[in-house]
Formats: structure tokens, C-alpha cells, sequence
């Protein structure tokens, strides 16, 4: 049976229920990933948990969207323009119900609609392809003008990585978005305050984060941009400052969120290396018990076991 | 007998992608500050309200046209080659080709006329970029005529094109009564001692050398292929069959580009002896229009010069 059925968005505000099963979408996300990777001895792992709970609140309270008619015309648009994230925004769509959970042990295998970066000719439900960095903002500028131009409501929700906005597109697309003052645009940016490698520095590993402090802020308001920020993590703060994103002012809106990279698996959090990078058997055993997945089957352990 | 001028492609480009909004209201022009130059400007006059323009940020544009085709509008590029193809490279490959969405890039600035700015803005290798990338259709109109034809295929047509356009007035070569047909070249002239084939606005340019070569006795067999991707393979083998000898000749580097495709159609189809005119492994610098064609040997009487020695060889 797919998983889908038991987990279905909810209209009503953010109670103590609805944030507990928006707490438990964003565990099961990570579950799914850190299966997926590790069934597909490769794939992104860092920022795909970082995003995780940003995602829960997008698929399951804010995005106006239906699974069942993924190309409806007057949905919200989500762009994940940090495409190697792309497992995350799997498991948020099968939970969600488009795709069958079990669908996830795809993931980068060959001829699955679950490429590596997202490909929006293989997997109805996918706004954009991305994966090249820099990219989806402007494309999602596209569509929230398209969207004026056209006379529909929805909005587009851009979810850009903080590495991401050294590419020069974005800061393209901030300065065109803020010309055309497309207030049904929000761009969220998953801080997680790691890159893939880096300049070396005082930082965890040995690395320095992409941005120093205040930075990502403050460029955001001097290219004319409403800046929101969030602690990425907590679910409650999230449904609020999404709700406030969606209060339009005439400036396009940007939710810089602070994150973990790798959160949710205490030996992955805030280290560089597991931004990529295949997972040990007993690795995997201590990522599933942290998150609260029953221990793997014995057959499974002892093929781990005989590696 | 020389052709008679037309008139300038970029007012061609502006006045019917106004005329093609007025009947589609889909219909946007993204401009990346160059409008004045592509004559975008007429389009703007029209339609005030559907001419976005995007600044000095091609990357961005590209982005935003694949957007805006998502949403059901069909965008049209008013560029300049050099920043419609070379620049957003990549967003044209993930954004459009690889998505397959409606956008239309038609980029101006084709080839060697670009108003005497030198080799930064001149592209001479569009065609070989724009063909190998999978998804896209590539065309290149000959003359006014031509290009307000395919301009409004363009319009019809359902996903992704390179639309490559000339910046001023180039000879007429067809009449008002001819219809641009996707994927099928057009035999401008029958002859049985050589084949030429050519591409774009150097078209015109060879139909006059044909007419010289006349004089010297040659009879010229002239193929116009506007469409370089999806290609006519049956017509560059009639048309090599019918000669035994083939020459290709473009306004474009002979590596990869129409030369390039001729050769490789013909070597697995019917294996001829193929010349290539065209720039050869070099960057153009700026000059007059009637210069560069000299200096490149792409005028019809260098054209005609370069077909009878090579001819003359055993």
C-alpha cells in the first residue's frame, strides 16, 4: 500500500496536531532519503536533510496543489533550483501521493523518472527541470510573471541553496523580479551554511561557510527584495513566516532559512563531507534508529554484515 | 543578373512578430536591452504590455522565457546571437532544450553583419552549437521573404527553436507567393555540372555567383537548405546525385555547421567529394558589410572565384 493515503495536507491553522504531523512528514522525508541514498549507493545527503522539514511545510500546508492533477493549471509552482536536493522533493511528493513511496528505490537507477537532478519531462508533478545551479529562480520569475500576465493567483515558491547564491543568474533574477515587483514570487533559501568543499577557514572541518553572518540578509534587501528569516527546523516558525511571504507588498519575498546541513543524523550535522557520499551498512543501522525507524530486517543486516 | 535588395531582417523580425501577437494573445517579447538594434522597438509599439524587457542579464532571460512558456505564453527572443546562443549556453541547453518548452530564439546579429563590432560579437559557430543540441529545430532563413515565413512557423509551432536572423537588408531571393516548409530544402536552381549548397542569407549571395559561373559556362545546381536541424537528407542526396560534385557555402565557420552536416549526411548516405566555403578556424574581426564578405571570400564574385578553381583542380 503506498504510504500516501494515511498523510493528507490540512487547511486549518498550525494546533498542536497539525504541527506534530508536519513534524512527522518532515522525519519520514529524511527516512526516505537516507534509504534511497543508501539503496542507490550514491546520491546528496546533506542538503536533502537540511531542506526536509522547509518541504514538509511546503507539500503538506502551503502549497495549493493537487497530486492527483499535477498539471492543474492554477497550482502553486515549487522549483527545487537546488536540484541536487532531489531526493528530498521525492519523498515529499510520494508522501504527498504522486508518486508510490516504493517508487523512491529508483532513485538514480536507470530509466527511473527519479533522476538524479529533477527532470520535468520523466515526472508529471516536477515544475521545472533544474540541477544546474543558479537557474530556477529565474525560471520561477517566469512563471510568477507569466502568472500576472495570465490573471491566475498562484504563487511560485523558489527553494535555492546558500552555496547556490554565488552563481551570478540569481542575483540576475533578484534584480528582474524586483523590477517587475512580482510579490507572487518567494524564494526560500535553505541557509545550511555549508558548501559542497569551500575555502578553507576556522569553520567546522576546516571549511568556511558560503556566506559570512547577516550576508545573505543584506544582499537580499539591497536588490529590493522583502527579507523574512526563519530557523529552517522549526515547523511552527515555518508555517508562519510562509503565511507572512504570502502577504504580498509589491516586493518579491525571500524566507532565508537557517539550517543544519545533514540535520536529523547526529554524525552527518554540519559536516562538509556528507554533502555527497555512499553510506556505510552501520552507518545507515545509526541514521535509521536516530530517526525513528524500526532496525532493518535480518536479511538486510547481514547483507550489510557480509560487505 | 543581380537579385534586388530586400529589406532589413530585424524590421522584418519586429513588424511580424507584432502582427503574429495581434492574432495570438500568447504572445510575449523578451528583449535583453537591445530592442532599438533587433527592432524589438516595433514590437514594443504594438504591444507595450507584452514586451518584457529583461535588462542586461541574458541567463536570467532564458530563464524567464522557459517560465513564461510554461504558463502557456510563447516567448520570442530579441537578442543578439552571440548573447541568445554563446552567452546563456547552458540555460538554453537545461531550460529549453532539454525541458522542450515553446520558447522562440530568434536571435539577430547573424553572421558576419553586426553594425562593425568585431569578434566578440560575431558569431560564426551558432549552427554547429544549436544542431548537436537534442530537442532544438534550427533554421536559417535567406531573405525577408523567408524570414517573415518562418517567423510565422515559429509562432505555429509547438517547442524550441533557433530562429538565426540577419541584422540588415539582404537580397530577395524569393517571391511573395513562397512558403517555408520545416525540414525541406528548396532547389533555387537546377544545373548539371556542380552542386551547391547553402544556408541563410549567403544564399542570395550564390545565386549570383551561380549566375557568373553561368557565364563562364558552368551550370550550377543550387540547394537551399533553411532548415539545418531536422535536415532534408533526402534532398542533399538527390542533390549530390544529380552533380556527382558538391560545394557547400555559409556565412558561418565550415567546422560543424552546414559544411559539417552535408559532409557527414553524404558520407553515410553517397559518398562525394564535398568542398566547403565558409570561415575557416578563425575569429572575424569588424569591418564593413562588403568587406568582410570580400575578405572571407563570401561575396558572389569570391564565391564564384573559389567554385571554378576548385573545379579547375584534378
Amino acid at each position: 500500500m503506498s504510504a500516501s493515503a494515511d498523510i493528507a495536507p490540512d487547511a486549518a491553522g498550525p494546533d498542536a496536531a497539525e504541527l506534530a504531523r508536519l513534524g512527522e512528514v518532515a522525519r519520514r522525508i529524511r527516512v526516505e532519503v537516507i534509504r534511497a541514498v543508501n539503496h542507490a549507493r550514491a546520491g546528496h545527503i546533506g542538503g536533502p536533510l537540511s531542506a526536509a522539514d522547509l518541504l514538509a511545510v511546503l507539500y503538506f500546508r502551503v502549497l495549493r496543489i493537487r497530486p492527483e492533477e499535477p498539471a492543474w493549471p492554477d497550482r502553486d509552482r515549487f522549483i527545487l533550483s537546488k536540484g541536487h536536493s532531489s531526493i528530498a522533493l521525492y519523498a515529499a511528493m510520494a508522501l504527498r501521493g504522486y508518486i508510490p513511496v516504493e517508487e523512491l528505490l529508483t532513485f538514480d537507477a536507470a530509466h527511473s523518472r527519479l533522476q538524479g537532478h529533477p527532470d520535468m519531462t520523466r515526472l508529471p508533478g516536477l515544475d521545472m527541470s533544474t540541477g544546474s545551479l543558479g537557474m530556477g529562480l529565474s525560471a520561477g520569475m517566469g512563471m510568477a510573471l507569466g502568472a500576472r500576465l495570465t490573471g491566475r493567483s498562484c504563487r511560485t515558491y523558489v527553494m535555492l541553496g546558500d552555496g547556490e547564491c554565488q552563481e551570478g543568474e540569481v542575483w540576475e533574477a533578484a534584480m528582474a523580479a524586483a523590477r517587475y515587483g512580482l510579490d507572487n514570487l518567494v524564494a526560500i533559501v535553505d541557509h545550511n551554511r555549508l558548501q559542497q568543499y569551500g575555502w578553507p577557514g576556522d569553520g567546522p572541518d576546516g571549511r568556511t561557510p558560503p556566506q559570512v553572518p547577516g550576508e545573505l540578509a543584506a544582499k537580499w534587501a539591497a536588490f529590493g527584495w522583502r527579507v523574512l528569516e526563519v530557523d529552517g527546523h522549526d515547523v511552527a516558525a515555518v508555517c508562519r513566516v510562509l503565511e507572512e511571504a504570502a502577504r504580498g507588498d509589491g516586493r518579491p519575498v525571500v524566507v532565508i532559512a537557517a539550517t543544519v546541513k545533514g540535520k536529523g543524523v547526529s554524525f552527518m550535522e554540519g559536516h562538509y563531507f556528507w554533502h555527497t557520499r555512499a553510506i556505510k551498512p552501520e552507518e545507515f543501522e545509526a541514521a535509521m534508529a536516530e530517526l525513528g525507524e524500526p532496525a532493518p530486517e535480518p536479511a538486510a543486516s547481514a547483507h550489510g554484515a557480509s560487505r | 543578373m543581380t537579385l534586388p535588395m530586400g529589406r532589413p531582417m530585424r524590421e522584418i523580425f519586429g513588424e511580424t512578430v507584432a502582427e503574429l501577437a495581434t492574432a495570438d494573445p500568447r504572445i510575449v517579447m523578451l528583449d535583453g536591452d537591445l530592442g532599438s538594434s533587433t527592432k524589438a522597438d516595433i514590437f514594443e509599439k504594438a504591444h507595450p504590455d507584452k514586451y518584457l524587457q529583461m535588462g542586461i542579464a541574458e541567463q536570467n532571460m532564458m530563464g524567464v522565457a522557459a517560465g513564461l512558456a510554461t504558463m502557456g505564453l510563447i516567448p520570442f527572443i530579441s537578442t543578439f546571437v552571440s548573447f541568445a546562443i554563446v552567452r546563456p549556453l547552458d540555460q538554453v541547453r537545461v531550460l529549453i532544450a532539454q525541458t522542450g518548452l515553446n520558447v522562440k530564439i530568434t536571435a539577430g546579429y547573424a553572421g558576419l553583419f553586426t553594425g562593425q563590432t568585431g569578434m566578440s560579437h560575431i558569431i560564426v559557430d551558432d549552427l554547429s552549437i544549436t544542431r548537436t543540441m537534442p530537442g532544438m529545430v534550427v533554421v536559417a532563413p535567406a531573405d525577408d521573404t523567408e524570414a517573415r515565413e518562418v517567423l510565422r512557423w515559429a509562432a505555429a509551432y509547438e517547442g524550441p527553436c533557433y530562429v538565426r536572423l540577419v541584422r540588415d537588408a539582404t537580397q530577395r531571393l524569393f517571391g511573395e507567393d513562397y512558403r517555408f516548409q520545416l525540414g525541406k530544402a528548396v532547389v533555387v536552381r537546377a544545373g548539371a555540372d556542380v552542386t551547391l549548397m547553402s544556408t541563410g542569407s549567403q544564399t542570395p549571395r550564390v545565386a549570383d555567383a551561380a549566375d557568373l559561373l553561368a557565364a563562364e559556362g558552368i551550370d550550377v545546381h543550387l540547394v537551399h537548405v533553411p532548415t539545418i536541424k531536422p535536415l532534408d537528407v533526402e534532398a542533399i542526396v538527390a542533390g549530390a546525385e544529380r552533380t556527382g560534385r558538391v560545394v557547400t557555402v555559409e556565412e558561418h565557420s565550415i567546422l560543424g555547421g552546414l559544411g559539417g552536416v552535408v559532409a557527414e549526411t553524404l558520407s553515410e548516405h553517397r559518398p562525394t567529394r564535398i568542398d566547403r566555403i565558409g570561415l575557416r578556424d578563425l575569429y572575424p574581426e569588424s569591418g564593413p558589410n562588403d568587406a568582410l564578405l570580400d575578405m572571407y571570400g563570401l561575396s558572389a564574385a569570391r564565391v564564384a572565384e573559389q567554385v571554378a578553381a576548385i573545379l579547375r583542380r584534378p
